[in-house]
Formats: C-alpha cells, structure tokens, sequence
C-alpha cells in the first residue's frame, strides 16, 4: 500500500525530467547569448568540487590496486596491477566517482538554489518579466555540468591511476616504471571519433550523459519546489536520492552499449 | 460550478461584449481555493483603464492573491479574469507573453534575483526582451534607481541590501519597461515614512501618465490619500466597501471602521 504513492510520485518526476530535458534540447542555440553565465557556472562550480574528485580518486585507485593486486600476488601475476587499475578507472570508477561527487556537492547546490528561487518568487518574477526561465537558468546549468563531467573524469582517472601505483609499489613490490608501462599499454588500443584510449573514450561519454543527468534531475527537482524551507530540503533530499539512482541504472545501460561486442 | 456562475453574467455585460472598452481589468465572481482553504470567494471588481485603483484588507485576506491572477501567476477555479480583453483562463502563451511584456509587478518581497546584482536585476527585462544598446540600459537603469532614491546603490547583491531597498529596487524593475498597467504589491511596506511617502508621490506621478493603469495593494492610509482615485476593502475573498478615498476613509462600513482601528462609536 504504502509503495503506490511512492511510485506514482517516481512517475511524475520522471515525467517533468523528460519534458525539461526537451526543452533544454530545444535552447541549445542559446548557448552564445548565455556563454557568459555557462562559464560562470562551470568555473563556480569546477572549483568547488576539483579538490574532491582528486582525493577521492585517489584513494580509490589505492583500494583498488590494493585489492586486486593481493588476488593477482596470489597468481604471482602482480606486475598486472596496472592493466587492472587502468582499466576500471578508465571505464568505471572515474566517470563514476566523479558523477556521485557532482550530484552530492553540485547537484545538491542546483536543486537548493533553484528550489529557492521558487519559493521566494523568483521564478515568478522571471515568468512575470517574461524571461524563459528554461533558457535563463536550466540550459547554463545543464550544459556546465555535461562539460564539467568528462574533465573531471580525466582528473579522477589520472588520479586513481597515480594512486594504484604508490600502493603497487609500497605494497606489492611492483616497480613504478613496470607499473605506468602496463598501464599505459593497456589503455593503447585507440577508439572512437577522437583518437583516445577506447576505455577512457567510454569513460568520458559515459560521464558527459552521468552530468547530462544529474543536472537535469536537479534542475528539474528544484523547479517543482513549494512550500517554503522544508519543501526546499526536501527538493534537494530527493534530487541526490534521484540522481544516483539514476546513474547507477544508466551506468548499466551506457556499458552493455559501448561494450556488447 | 463553473456553469452556473457563467450564467448568472449581466446580461448588459454580455450584449456589449466580454468587456467594456474602458475596463482594463475584470474580476467576475472570481473563486480560488488551495486545497480545502477558500481565499477568493466570489470576487468581483472592475478596474477602469487609466484609474489607480487601492486594494486594502486585513492580512490573510487573499490580496496578494487577487493580484497574482490579474498577470495570470494564479489561475481562478471559477469564474472570470479579463486584463486588457484576454480571458486569462483561456489566453494563449504567445498573448500571455506580449500581455505580461505591457504590465509591470511588484511582488510583496521583492523578488530580485539573488545571483544577480541590484543593476543587473533592473536592467534584466531590457536585456532580456528589448534591443536597447547597454549604454542606452544602463542610462535607464540609473535614471529608475534615482526615482526610488538609490543613487548609490549599483553593484551591491540583493542580499547585502536591506528589504526597503530590495522592495524599491524591485519597483525600479518593474517600472523600466515603462508598462500600461502596474500591479504593485505593497509598495511602501517597510519603508520609512519619507521615503515612503515619495513612494506614494511617484505611483501617483506614474499613474497621471496618460493611460496607465494601477492596482496598489497597501495598509497605509497615506498612501490611499495620496494615490487613490478609488479604494476597495477585500475581507474574506470579496469585494466589501468600493468607494473614492474620501468616501472610504469617512466610510461607516463596522467592518471598515474596525479595520482601520476606530470604533463606529
Ligand atoms: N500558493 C499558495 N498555496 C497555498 N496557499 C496560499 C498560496 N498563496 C496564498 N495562499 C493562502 O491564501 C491566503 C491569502 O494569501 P494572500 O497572500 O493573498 O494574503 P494577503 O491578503 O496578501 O495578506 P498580506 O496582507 O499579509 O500580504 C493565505 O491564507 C495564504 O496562506
Ligand atoms: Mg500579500
């Protein structure tokens, strides 16, 4: 019983999030006009969260080194570390990481503000002076964010890469140069439009829609806010819950793509 | 519901038409409710072209919620709205646009945009939806922001600033599009008494600009005597003492005269 409004709820906002992902698809020429404010955002908010994705990579390159070396050790195939760690940064865990730390500390940031903006009268001030409150505030915020995410990725990546190899080298006695060759080996076979690593080509789309995401789910929350302060905790609460939901669920969708054959 | 109010519309009313010509805003047996709470219950008001007309009641009373169906933030559960001859239960989004590019609102907080400075949120509706060069919005911006006395006041956040003066900036924003048909949400609320009063001096001044139209929601008795060409006394969601200001304020009306705190006796 208690499921029902639960899921009819889970509808409507999956509703609201498809409309409004057109309507940013329908702005996108408005980029030029809204340069200014696109930049301000991906700086503000790059800035706030850099720090972040850095020292979370990193210390999930050293657990992943960690664990999947002592397995390699006991297999006596610990000079693969590398291949391992690049690999998963590469195609999961940077794009990843760097898509829950953007919806925790980015994401959380968009739905306030905008759940604000709508209980103080914002948004009807912006409907009253006739200014599209789509190409005003949502598109600079979604386009930041599918451009924030893929550079953030490359940090985290690199980051858990450097991270695997102090472990490797402190733990399982692989050398640093054996380490970075094999790494770097195994991210050689090129792919996609662009010539980058195919894993880490993955990786970067795969963050660009996570961002694409997170942004939209945000936004999105935050429009639908009323009722004061609580109903802006709630928008924000409910725009994270969302947003990880829906990347860990994308996420699969994204990999058995890239990756069927 | 909605039906049998249609129906009881004077017939007068329907033989010329949805709307007189000079009537710039109807009310018509307006109704709204939010959820099981009834605000507007059966409103009715005209408001003629060019007229500046008061809107006074006790707080709670749905004023604020009155004026936010006249721009079409709020939409009725029965009964009529018409602004400048549009339905607003049936207007279409590109009227409603160029309607609302006409008319100018003052929210009761202000509603500057928190991310954007003082200049920048008057200056936004120019920006938005006007050709004016940035030199020439610029000049607009500071002449408005002189008018509600905040010469100095420029680059500063909204949040830096104190409610009076975001309640003047946001009158500045209202009035840089130089619109036919102003709804002012109390105006000169929180604002001390001269500057209020110079408040009250320009509305008027504003509103004697041929064909412009006004509603002003207010508590202040200054300002009905400054402004008013005519005051209506909203309780409980109707229309209960209509009258010119001098009639209003000498009114006998109990409900009135409790309301501007002197007993009939
Ligand atoms: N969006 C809304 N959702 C639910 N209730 C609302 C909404 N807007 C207004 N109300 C309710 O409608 C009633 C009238 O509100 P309104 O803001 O019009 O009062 P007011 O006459 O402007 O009062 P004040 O003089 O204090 O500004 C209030 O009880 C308010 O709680
Ligand atoms: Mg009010």
């Amino acid at each position: 019983m208690q499921i029902f409004p639960g899921f009819t709820n889970f509808a409507r906002s999956l509703g609201a999030q498809g409309v409004l992902f057109f309507q940013v698809l329908a702005r996108l020429h408005h980029i030029p006009k809204r340069r200014a404010f696109v930049s301000a955002q991906l700086y503000g908010a790059g800035n706030k969260v850099l720090h972040v994705v850095l020292l979370v990579s990193f210390v999930m390159g050293m657990v992943l080194s960690l664990q999947t070396g002592l397995v390699l050790a006991d297999y006596g195939q610990q000079d693969q570390v590398g291949i391992v760690v690049a690999v998963t940064m590469a195609r999961e865990m940077g794009p990843f990481i760097t898509a829950i730390i953007l919806s925790a500390t980015v994401g959380s940031a968009l739905a306030a503000e905008i759940g604000t903006m709508a209980v103080s009268d914002e948004l009807s001030a912006l409907e009253v002076l006739s200014v599209d409150k789509i190409s005003f505030i949502v598109m600079p915020r979604v386009v930041a964010l599918i451009l924030m995410a893929p550079v953030l990725t490359i940090f985290a990546d690199t980051m858990g890469i450097v991270g695997g190899g102090f472990v490797a080298r402190s733990q399982l006695g692989v050398s640093a140069p054996l380490y970075y060759d094999s790494a770097l080996e195994s991210l050689r076979q090129l792919g996609g439009l662009v010539a980058v690593p195919k894993d880490v080509y993955g990786g970067l789309m795969k963050s660009m829609v996570f961002g694409g995401v997170v942004a939209i789910i945000s936004c999105a929350e935050g429009l639908r806010t009323r009722g004061g302060a609580l109903g802006v905790g709630d928008a924000t609460r409910t725009a994270v819950r969302d947003s990880i939901i829906a990347i860990i669920i994308v996420n699969y969708f994204i990999t058995w793509f890239l990756y069927q054959n | 519901m909605t039906q049998a109010i249609r129906n009881q519309r004077k017939p007068d009313v329907l033989s010329s038409g949805p709307v007189p010509e000079d009537v710039s805003i109807r009310f018509d047996k307006v109704y709204k409710a939010f959820g099981t709470k009834k605000v507007l219950n059966g409103l009715s008001l005209d408001v003629k072209r060019g007229e500046a007309l008061i809107l006074m009641g006790p707080s709670g009373t749905g004023k604020s919620v009155t004026l936010r169906h006249a721009i079409g933030l709020l939409t009725q559960d029965s009964g009529d709205v018409w602004v400048e001859g549009h339905d607003m239960a049936r207007i279409t989004a590109p009227e409603l646009f160029n309607l609302r590019k006409r008319m100018g609102y003052l929210f009761q907080e202000g509603a500057l945009i928190n991310w954007m400075s003082v200049a920048d949120n008057v200056a936004l509706p120019l920006v938005e939806n006007s050709d004016l060069s940035p030199s020439e919005v610029e000049q607009r911006v500071r002449e408005k922001l002189d008018l509600v006395h905040l010469e100095g006041v420029w680059s500063e956040m909204p949040s830096e600033i104190s409610g009076g003066m975001k309640k003047r900036v946001g009158l500045a924003r209202a009035l840089i599009t130089e619109p036919e048909l102003i709804l002012y949400d109390e105006p000169n609320a929180g604002l001390d008494p001269e500057i209020s009063q110079s408040i009250n001096h320009l509305i008027r001044e504003v509103s004697d600009t041929l064909g412009i139209t006004s509603m002003v929601i207010t508590h202040m008795v200054s300002c009905v005597r400054t402004v008013a060409d005519r005051v209506v006394l909203l309780d409980e969601g109707k229309v209960i003492v209509d009258a010119a200001p001098d009639d209003f304020l000498n009114h006998d009306h109990p409900r009135l005269r409790r309301f501007l705190g002197q007993d009939p006796d």
